[in-house]
């Protein structure tokens, strides 16, 4: 189906597949990003790929690889990310009521799992009917791959002939996490998570070795256990 | 870091975070979670973005430091309010620290 020429679609799967494609393309763009960023904290090129091939969840690839270059130890490098990865959980169980495959094997499932992520999870939940939801999912999921891929190879070879410094780079991190929070701080609940959570950060920062106030930072998420106030306007 | 060290880290992460797709996606699919406990999940992103943020902006190591980052990130955060596309946002910053840095000639 998606070999078909565009043209020769209907309108709503080419409206699908054209968003989609959108979105892959910016992220590949990104993904170039993070290959630089992530040589310029101290990874090679094939550890920078194998992040991004295996791994392949950006915020957490980000984080692990922003504690990795400022010096912290495996072991808080993998803490917070891994942390920041638990989303994608949630991600999984939105997703396995929304997407019904035809035939659902475990094999099926499990390769449809390592695609779970923030975009293909919004594009496919995006779409009301099953047909066109199972098609966001897929050419978010298999366009994304291949865009975020080929951008962070791309970005790993350019990484080494760049002084990160000189080019800003090193802002290039909290950028990327200033434009994901972004969608996070609509509701009062996420506004008070990410304010408490940067407090506890940094309060702990000067006691606490490198990486592990991240993870004393996720203790904010304990907000969600208030319960709702003011019903009306709890959101 | 080692280089060990650090494939280490790429190996553990690699599976938690497939871990945690497929437990949502596979194991758990279609079971619902306690209110709260979901609502908790759902704050995730917000608290330890926020925190990384804040680590990438005004720390070095264990340090504080207040430096030409603030104002690169002041700018990407104007930009995500106005909705400005991922990839500007990112540009805008870098170009606003490099600007700054090659102004103050560092």
């Amino acid at each position: 189906m998606i070999l078909r020429p565009l043209r020769a679609m209907e309108p709503e799967v080419r409206r699908v597949i054209a968003a989609t494609m959108a979105v892959n393309v910016a992220v590949g763009i990104f993904g170039i990003s993070f290959g630089v960023a992530s040589i310029a904290a101290g990874a090679d090129v094939l550890q920078t790929c194998a992040l991004s091939f295996f791994t392949f969840t950006g915020a957490s690839q980000f984080s692990a690889m922003s504690v990795v270059g400022a010096g912290g130890t495996a072991t808080a490098a993998f803490g917070g990310a891994a942390i920041l990865a638990a989303r994608n959980f949630v991600y999984g169980l939105a997703m396995s009521r929304m997407l019904h495959f035809k035939r659902p094997t475990v094999p099926k499932r499990l390769l449809a799992a390592h695609f779970i992520i923030d975009e293909s999870t919004a594009l496919a939940s995006a779409e009301t009917d099953d047909r066109l939801r199972r098609i966001a999912f897929w050419s978010t999921a298999l366009g994304l791959f291949i865009f975020w891929n080929l951008g962070t190879l791309l970005g790993a070879l350019l990484g080494g002939a760049i002084d990160p410094e000189v080019w800003g780079l090193d802002v290039a991190f909290p950028a990327v996490f200033v434009a994901m929070l972004g969608a996070h701080l609509r509701t009062r609940r996420g506004r008070v998570a990410a304010a408490l959570g940067a407090l506890i950060f940094v309060v702990l920062v000067p006691i606490l070795p490198i990486g592990v106030p991240i993870l004393a930072a996720a203790t904010a998420v304990l907000v969600g256990a208030w319960p709702d106030s003011r019903r009306r306007s709890a959101t | 870091m080692t280089d060990t060290r650090l494939w280490w880290m790429i190996a553990a992460l690699s599976a938690t975070a497939f871990g945690f797709k497929a437990l949502g996606f596979v194991a758990l699919g279609g079971r619902r979670l306690p209110v709260v406990v979901e609502r908790c999940l759902a704050l995730i992103p917000a608290a330890l973005l926020a925190a990384l943020v804040v680590k990438d902006t005004v720390t070095i190591g264990q340090d504080v430091v207040l430096d030409e980052r603030i104002v690169g990130v002041a700018v990407a955060a104007f930009a995500t309010w106005r909705k400005m596309p991922f990839l500007v946002v990112i540009v805008a910053a870098m170009a606003t620290t490099a600007a700054i840095r090659y102004g103050l000639g560092s």
